[in-house]
């Protein structure tokens, strides 16, 4: 399994990013090896499309699941399509939520969990 | 001639501006108003147009947005990385759009080596026209442009609720621009970005309208860089004089470009604006004011010989 969790920096210590079209980060984590990736998200600065592109973006890389604060209705809709399943978590390095999804504390969402552009003007 | 009436910052008076040099005008020359500020027009408010209920008169703006046929598409991902914009995404062998996201570029209906793109349209917005003043209102336009006696024509756009595309109806309205032999005045969005754009280019002069206060100038500068991109002739009408410092004065001397009109700050233009009032009825001299803005406008924009016989 391929996990992605949105981070504010760029390794497992990092704090989550609660944002996911407008995270700084993606951590990419394979949850066998626990060998991770860590990309910039080139959508932070985007006007709009930013959840869409973040989708696809995760799709490119091969991700099978996310973890992240809030998904707005484009990003919602677009990992559904793609097939990528939606965990929230709230707060906690990209380990703690690693571990939480491990132990299966965490259950997947499915829908939005906020409106457009709610990650907008955030730092 | 086109003037556009716009300001980098809002609230400034390009309203108050437009519609009152268009009622000062509309005695001497044909006049066209064109509301551009489709996500919030308000002209209508001081101008009380009637109008037109044909189907001419009142038009959709549309976007061509795409439409998959999920039997051709190969799932190449050619479409969604030509998008710009995010709005198709490509998973697998399959193709999923966002028409709220599409710009209608038409790019990924061109790119699709399937053919397996074509294009559906999406209403946006609508462009309405009518008559401020005509003497029978409902008159088709050519014909009453043909007749002696016409009011200001009158078109504004209005963009649909939730819809964040302006520009494809602020050129909507353009579009409409008519009299050869007139002067279209055009009522821009605030600020500097694309529908403040798509309203202002290919005018023949730009009136910014600012005050004298911090953000007034801030805002000004902004927006004397866009015209200056753009290329327009431009002067400067500074409303609520007196009101702030002399810095938007002082900004204008060192760049030489001409302050055209000061509408003092009184009260009572707030007053009678807050009625939806017109300026040049309650108080007269504002009109004889910007007839002498017209006439500077006309100097500065070279000599247009179609119109001298209507211009007094």
């Amino acid at each position: 399994m391929r996990i992605a969790v949105t981070a504010q920096g760029a390794d497992l210590d990092s704090a989550m990013d609660p944002r996911f079209g407008r995270c700084r980060n993606f951590v990419i984590v394979d949850s066998d090896s626990d060998k991770f990736e860590a990309f910039s998200n080139e959508s932070v600065m985007a006007s709009g499309g930013a959840g869409t592109q973040s989708a696809q973006f995760l799709v490119n890389k091969g991700v099978d699941a996310v973890v992240t604060g809030n998904v707005g209705p484009n990003a919602a809709r677009a990992l559904e399509a793609a097939g990528i399943k939606v965990y929230v978590a709230t707060s906690g390095t990209v380990r703690d939520a690693l571990q939480a999804y491990k132990e299966g504390r965490l259950s997947p969402v499915s829908g939005a969990t906020v409106d457009s552009h709610h990650g907008m003007g955030r730092r | 001639m086109i003037v556009s009436v716009a300001s980098g910052k809002g609230g400034t008076g390009k309203t108050t501006v437009a519609v009152n040099l268009a009622l000062a005008l509309e005695d001497s020359v044909l006049v066209d108003f064109l509301d551009c500020d489709v996500e919030e027009p308000n002209a209508h408010l001081f101008l009380h147009p009637v109008l037109e209920t044909s189907e001419s008169a009142s038009e959709s703006v549309t976007l061509p947005v795409p439409v998959i046929d999920e039997s051709k598409c190969s799932g190449c991902g050619i479409c969604a990385e030509v998008c710009a914009f995010h709005a198709i995404l490509s998973f697998g062998n399959r193709a999923i759009t966002f028409p709220e996201l599409c710009h209608g570029c038409g790019g990924c209906a061109r790119f699709c080596p399937e053919g397996a793109i074509t294009e559906a349209a999406r209403e946006i917005g609508v462009v309405e026209a009518g008559w401020v003043g005509a003497p029978a209102a409902g008159v088709p336009r050519p014909a009453a442009e043909a007749g002696a006696v016409r009011g200001i024509g009158f078109i504004h756009g209005r963009v649909n609720i939730g819809t964040a595309l302006a520009p494809p109806v602020v050129k909507a309205v353009r579009s409409k621009a008519a009299p050869a032999n007139g002067v279209v005045i055009i009522d821009s969005p605030p600020g500097t970005s694309c529908p403040v754009v798509a309203s202002v280019k290919g005018s023949d002069y730009c009136i910014l309208v600012t005050e004298p206060t911090p953000f007034g100038l801030n805002d000004l500068m902004l927006a004397v860089d866009m015209v200056r991109e753009l290329g327009i002739p431009f002067g400067v009408v500074i409303n609520r004089a007196g009101l702030g410092d002399d810095k938007v004065a002082a900004f204008c001397r060192q760049e030489n470009i001409p302050v055209l009109l000061e509408i003092p700050f009184d009260r009572r233009f707030a007053a009678s604006y807050a009625r939806g009032g017109q300026l040049v009825r309650d108080f007269p001299e504002l009109g004889d004011a910007l007839r002498g803005l017209w006439r500077q406008i006309r100097a500065a924009a070279g000599p247009l010989p179609e119109e001298e016989e209507t211009l007094r």
